[in-house]
């Protein structure tokens, strides 16, 4: 029955939603489509949330923050190792190393600003510096980082080139600040490597903000993997002994770390490491992580097995950053990741005798 | 670097010198129709662009949906049947003899704060209710979005509020990530301009101002320095939006929640107006007729940074791993 002639023109009836293992309102149902009562004009809201809309906003970042997350990692560990070239006497690695330092740290920071509201004003992230920013804290990690990263890299292009860059005098100079150079862009490459951890914990997305504690772990970890695979797939065997140490210690603590954050994190926040994309990607990652350690540590002297492990833990330790930073964007499109441990844990404060730090008060 | 968490004054917080009195909305959700002259006040004052192409959500009478980047003002619009009136009224009391904290005046109102034999007879409607209600920036004493924003065009005002200087962001999209709330948003679409046609609508958005910057509430600023009310709380035509110093507000809520309580409405309750709460305290109270999430309010925000010093110390601790990994790479069995 139409009562006017528009009504062919209403959008149809969304489905109502049911979720499963959420409490609702029991009792009647208004299921009133026989006509003998009024329509509800609205549906039945789901009381455990606003018509399921989310309640935090995920942050406006596309798959360029995820690389970044990455690069980052294997641009800080690059520095070390090229540090540790640098002092041990190990000239390809050391070469090899600042090279892959340079270029990563670059690719990221031009995937940084690319995913700026507004790129043109990328700098304006150097007009302030705030240690309550986790954002400005990086920017200024990466500027510095890259200072001296970007000084070692030169240097080993003049070195490559047969001196034929055109730097006149400034040769001198930069064979002078190499090795100090070297020395800055490890100090600040772990800072690198863990700043992105409190970036995301320092966020109102559940997920994230749940993983606060162990994230630096887990990051810190997944950077070493990763340019330690880098190092086995670019340089020859005879000098990555430590890039091989270095790779297996990665996987240990990445493993580990990451076991620990899922099991001391909130279990409904930890939930999207588990669940669709994401889960599979960090499935993923620690097989890959445990495949690429295992072949190092048993064929990492055989040039063909040391790249391709050195291939799974740089895939390992991509897929360890987008797992984490796709699960943390699911989890604050669903109402249910922010509104549930924020009840349980109102609930638990409250049953422990805490009642004065509620944010609704009875008067 | 001002204080992460707990009670404090934000403007005394944020280095300003002189004492201007913090400003604040009491929105009273109680007397609000749902007509959503604020949002179209906020809309008009601001220059905000319309949102999309004016699609129906299907959902309720609210198609606005939710706070966002050009939506600064969102009435929320939920009906209930009988038997969630009587959860949220036992919720309401629960909360009451819980023994939650009451500062200051007014207490004669309060005379007798056991409710167990409040006369809960529904003093209107007993089948359904509709309840609508004004959601807007908190302005939070700790503010999230504040904390984090890289480049310093979030500030706090001589007023007490939280402010972005379009002209200074450059989109990074923390302080979206940041707020606790939801709120801030980066600005991605929209027309400013009313389109002549629906054709001519969905076939191009005209400029956006401020496309890609991170946008949300100001309190009206520019109004306030100027001593004029936020467009909102001008346009509301019960006074269920009013503004004024924060602490008058505050007490007013209290008044108003103590009346309903006496009324029967147990299920009457104020949202942000404790600052021992996880932002400190908002600087935008609510009073609300049900649990929070209700009305898409997270039920124990917690600013994020408040948990920063703690961060940055298993940050440190990582990063020492991460050297004592190389460092062990290197040194370590020389075989």
């Amino acid at each position: 029955m139409t009562l006017s002639e528009f009504d062919s023109f209403r959008p149809s009836e969304p489905a109502r939603r049911r979720r499963q293992g959420v409490k609702r309102g029991t009792g009647r149902r208004r299921d009133n489509s026989d006509g003998s009562r009024e329509m509800p004009m609205v549906p039945e809201p789901d009381f455990t949330s606003y018509y399921g809309r989310p309640v935090v906003k995920p942050a406006p970042w596309g798959d360029d923050v995820a690389i970044y997350l990455f690069l980052g990692g294997v641009a800080a560990g690059s520095a070390l190792l090229g540090l540790g070239g640098q002092l041990t006497g190990r000239p390809i690695l050391c070469r090899n190393a600042r090279l892959s330092a340079l270029t990563a740290v670059s690719a990221g920071a031009v995937a940084l600003v690319k995913d700026l509201g507004r790129p043109e004003r990328f700098l304006h992230m150097l007009r302030t510096f705030k240690v309550t920013s986790p954002m400005s804290v990086g920017s200024w990690i990466l500027s510095a980082f890259s200072a001296g990263t970007a000084v070692t890299a030169v240097a080993e292009i003049d070195r490559m080139s047969g001196t034929r860059l055109p730097l006149g005098v400034l040769r001198k100079v930069l064979q002078a600040v190499e090795g100090p150079a070297g020395f800055e862009a490890a100090v600040f490459a772990g800072p690198l490597a863990a700043y992105t951890a409190v970036l995301l914990g320092d966020t109102a997305t559940p997920t994230w903000n749940a993983a606060h504690e162990e994230l630096p772990f887990v990051f810190v970890s997944s950077a070493c993997l990763a340019s330690a695979g880098l190092a086995m797939v670019t340089t020859p065997v005879r000098e990555t002994g430590p890039a091989r140490k270095l790779a297996v210690l990665g996987v240990l603590g990445d493993v580990a770390a990451m076991k620990v954050m899922e099991r001391r994190m909130d279990p409904i926040a930890a939930e999207p490491l588990h669940q669709g994309k994401a889960g599979a990607m960090l499935k993923w990652s620690e097989r890959l992580a445990v495949a690429g350690g295992l072949g190092t540590l048993l064929g990492g002297r055989n040039r063909v097995v040391a790249a391709a492990s050195g291939l799974a833990l740089l895939s390992a330790s991509a897929l360890t950053r987008f797992g984490v930073f796709e699960a943390g964007l699911a989890s604050a499109r669903d109402p249910r990741y922010t509104i549930e441990p924020q009840k349980n844990r109102l609930a638990a404060r409250r049953a422990a005798g805490v009642t004065g730090d509620a944010i609704t008060t009875a008067g | 670097m001002g204080q992460l968490t707990g009670p404090t004054d934000p403007t005394a917080d944020a280095h300003w010198e002189h004492n201007h009195p913090r400003k604040g909305f009491f929105t009273d959700t109680s007397i609000c129709i749902g007509c959503k002259a604020c949002e179209v006040a906020c809309k008009e004052w601001n220059h905000n662009p319309q949102d999309g192409n004016l699609e129906l959500l299907g959902s309720s009478y609210d198609n606005t949906g939710s706070l966002g980047a050009s939506t600064w003002r969102h009435v929320a619009f939920i009906e209930q049947g009988q038997e969630r009136i009587e959860e949220a009224r036992e919720s309401g009391r629960a909360l009451v003899s819980l023994g939650m904290p009451r500062i200051g005046p007014p207490q004669a109102a309060l005379a007798g704060t056991d409710l167990a034999d409040a006369d809960t007879t529904p003093p209107d409607t007993a089948d359904f209710r509709w309840l609508m209600s004004s959601d807007v920036c908190k302005h939070c004493t700790h503010a999230g979005c504040l904390d984090v924003c890289p480049t310093g065009a979030l500030f706090r005002t001589e007023f007490g509020t939280v402010v972005v200087q379009d002209d200074v962001c450059n989109g990074c999209g923390t302080c979206v990530a940041g707020c606790p709330f939801g709120v801030i948003e980066r600005r991605s679409n929209g027309t400013v301009k009313v389109a002549t046609s629906r054709e001519e609508q969905h076939a191009k958005h005209p400029t956006v101002p401020n496309e890609g910057i991170a946008q949300k509430c100001t309190l009206c600023y520019d109004r306030l320095v100027a001593d004029e009310t936020p467009a909102c709380a001008k346009a509301c035509p019960t006074t269920s939006i009013k503004f004024g110093d924060h602490d008058d507000m505050v007490d007013t809520a209290r008044e108003r929640v103590a009346t309903l309580h006496a009324q029967g409405m147990t299920e009457a309750r104020l949202y942000g107006a404790n600052e021992n709460d996880g932002v400190g305290g908002t600087g935008s109270v609510f009073l609300l007729l049900d649990e929070p999430e209700v009305y898409g309010l997270p039920p124990d925000p917690r600013v994020p940074t408040a948990d920063l010093p703690r961060m940055y110390r298993r940050a440190g601790m990582a990063v020492a791993g991460m050297a004592a990994a190389a460092a062990l790479a290197f040194l370590g069995g020389r075989a």
